[in-house]
């Protein structure tokens, strides 16, 4: 799922000096999961900036809700009605979500709360790492079901680069496992070590966002 | 829920846990703790103080230790003063129309 | 299809050769690689440039290259893929053949966290494995990957580095494996400290066939003190410096630390010389450029052959 952090308090309360009156929108999907954006969060961010915000003297309104998902326009509808009754709406949803509330209500200041990093999953609970970069061309049934565009730091197609460490880190962070010899291990408990023998040829990176915004189009889905 | 005990004008919380180690819910009280810290650090930022909500440890069975923990959170709230927050609203009521 | 390099030369002619690496300067003053060139005049049969090693920056490779080149000195551009995407790498291909350098080594390159700008975009469009097909295809197809048609092929020696002793071992021969289906023509390993594991290596090697494929330059870089020992066994990944090596250098009272760094160099290039598939010394002294022709000449390698220029 798509991850991503809270901005800091003293950031979000610098956007938020303007305003005394906001919406505070979370959302129930990727961000409740991450624990950065959910109902829960909302509620503790709320009760954060209402406090700061009293203690500065100047107190903040916020309206807190939580939404199914920011990133569809049917969910967003109903926060229509109550919308120009505040100045700002604060999104601790993912960055799509946040652009569609912008989107969806072009005459209402939306704020960014979140900081949106990667598409990852739950090692543990607590813990979430990044396993997928959107290169729109996968690749992961050559290495093994591990992806070298998003595990391996230099995004190499014939790892292992001459970094990795004695205990099979990256050289650039020993909190990341070297992709390459993570694959290599795959592969070799696969039985598909001669994968790795083979040169991979250059990636077509036209497919990724280096190839410009991305849409997908289905005639058949439409209306 | 802690702040929102202090949104409601509690100068100080004081969160109690189990032994730990003796949690009936494994490791409730841990978490507990690392909520506590979490909030701690909250109140720190906006400059309420993260000293106004504390973490105790104790068993049903220590009564006295309760008393003991209460008396000494009491003391240092009102060492602390009133929460900045309770400050704020009291200068408001004193000069209505001042914002 | 045979290039204008001496390195080539060297190894065509049967003798083992010599190279060595210099930084470029962290600024535009050429006098700084010009001195650094003159020092190692006569003692090597080319020198590599390097390109924004560690993600320093420094000036360009092929512009420092071409400085060593109008002194009479023969130089070996280095290139990374980590700072250009498949458009400028192909463009400076052309770029340095043009310019009459004749040796190209390909490295995916150090990450920008190493270097002063960390917070740059990286590119890594390819890999160095790619970049070595890439130049191959230029030059021996006379063709683009696009397809289309080049004017003036670029004639460039191809190398490429090894590091024998980064994990896993067991892959690293397979990966130079990879090079040379690649088309790599020469390689240049990282500085070989713990010689009975790079003995190990190069069975292996043996055993592939690849030493009859692509010159192997086996790296050395003398330790200048006891302390660059242990700091490099700590914080170089990829390095090996057995612990007998360090108390070599421990031992040694401190001011003739780098007499005796000097000392096992020499050795180690003399035990290397003997190792089966090993056709070069790579000499790295970064920052200690001087010391390369006393290497050199106490390794027994001096004076360096004359490749005389029979055809244009």
């Amino acid at each position: 799922m798509i991850m991503g952090e809270q901005k800091p308090l003293d950031v979000l309360l610098g956007m938020l000096a303007p305003y005394d009156k906001i919406v505070l929108a979370g959302c129930h999907g990727c961000v409740t999961v991450c624990r950065a954006g959910g109902a829960k969060e909302v509620e503790i961010l709320a009760s954060s900036l209402r406090l700061a915000r009293e203690t500065e003297g100047r107190p903040l309104e916020i309206k807190e809700v939580t939404l199914e998902r920011q990133c569809d326009p049917e969910y967003l509808e109903p926060m229509r009605p109550y919308l120009e009754d505040y100045q700002a709406v604060l999104s601790i949803a993912c960055g799509a979500g946040i652009q569609f509330v912008a989107e969806k209500f072009t005459s209402t200041v939306v704020l960014p709360g979140l900081d949106t990093t990667f598409i990852g999953v739950t090692e543990k609970q607590g813990l979430w790492v990044e396993r997928c970069q959107a290169c729109g061309n996968c690749v992961l049934h050559l290495t093994g079901g591990i992806c070298p565009v998003a595990r391996c730091s230099k995004s190499l197609f014939n790892g292992p680069c001459g970094g990795t460490t004695t205990d099979g880190r990256c050289e650039v962070d020993k909190e990341i496992p070297c992709g390459w010899m993570m694959i290599i291990e795959r592969l070799r408990s696969l039985n598909q070590l001669e994968n790795y023998r083979q040169n991979l040829p250059m990636k077509s990176w036209k497919t990724s966002r280096d190839g410009g915004p991305r849409r997908i189009a289905r005639e058949d889905l439409m209306e | 829920m802690i702040l929102k005990a202090f949104e409601k004008g509690a100068d100080g919380v004081m969160v109690v846990g189990c032994l730990e180690g003796d949690c009936h819910y494994l490791s409730g009280n841990l978490r507990a703790r690392a909520r506590v810290g979490r909030v701690a650090d909250v109140l720190d930022m906006i400059g309420m103080g993260g000293e106004r909500v504390t973490m105790y440890n104790l068993s049903a069975g220590e009564g006295n230790k309760f008393a003991l923990f209460a008396t000494e959170m009491v003391d240092k709230i009102r060492s602390l003063g009133p929460s900045p927050v309770n400050v704020a609203r009291k200068s408001r009521q004193k000069a209505p129309g001042h914002e | 299809m045979k290039t204008a390099s001496r390195l080539e030369r060297v190894f065509d002619e049967g003798h083992f050769a010599v190279t060595t690496e210099c930084g470029p300067p962290r600024g535009s003053d050429p006098e700084v690689i010009r001195k650094k060139g003159e020092l190692l005049r006569g003692s090597v049969d080319a020198i590599n440039v390097t390109d924004n090693q560690t993600s320093v920056v420094r000036m360009a490779s092929i512009a420092a290259c071409v400085m060593l080149k109008e002194m009479g000195l023969e130089p070996i551009v280095q290139m990374v893929t980590r700072d250009r995407n498949r458009i400028s790498l192909q463009s400076d291909i052309l770029g340095a053949a043009g310019l009459g350098l004749n040796a190209i080594l390909c490295l995916s390159g150090d990450h920008q966290t190493f270097g002063d700008d960390p917070e740059a975009k990286n590119v890594f469009d390819i890999d160095s494995i790619q970049l070595i097909e890439l130049i191959k295809m230029m030059r021996d197809e006379g063709k683009f990957p696009s397809g289309k048609e080049i004017e003036g092929p670029p004639k460039l020696f191809i190398g490429a580095a090894c590091n024998p002793f980064a994990e896993p071992f067991e892959i690293r021969p397979i990966r130079l494996a990879k090079k040379v289906d690649a088309g790599v023509q020469f390689i240049q390993t990282q500085c070989i400290y713990n010689l009975d594991r790079f003995e190990k290596f190069m069975d292996e090697v043996r055993k592939l066939g690849l030493h009859e494929q692509v010159k192997i330059l086996a790296g050395v870089t003398p330790l200048k003190s006891a302390g660059m020992a242990k700091f490099m066994k700590k914080n170089v990944a990829g390095m090996d410096i057995p612990d007998d090596v360090i108390k070599r250098m421990a031992d040694t009272p401190k001011e003739e630390q780098s007499a005796k760094g000097i000392e096992i160099c020499v050795e180690s290039i003399e035990r290397l010389r003997k190792v089966e598939g090993i056709a070069g010394a790579h000499i790295m002294a970064i920052e200690w450029e001087k010391m390369v022709p006393v290497i050199a000449d106490k390794a027994g390698l001096l004076p360096r052959p004359d490749i005389s220029d029979a055809s244009a």
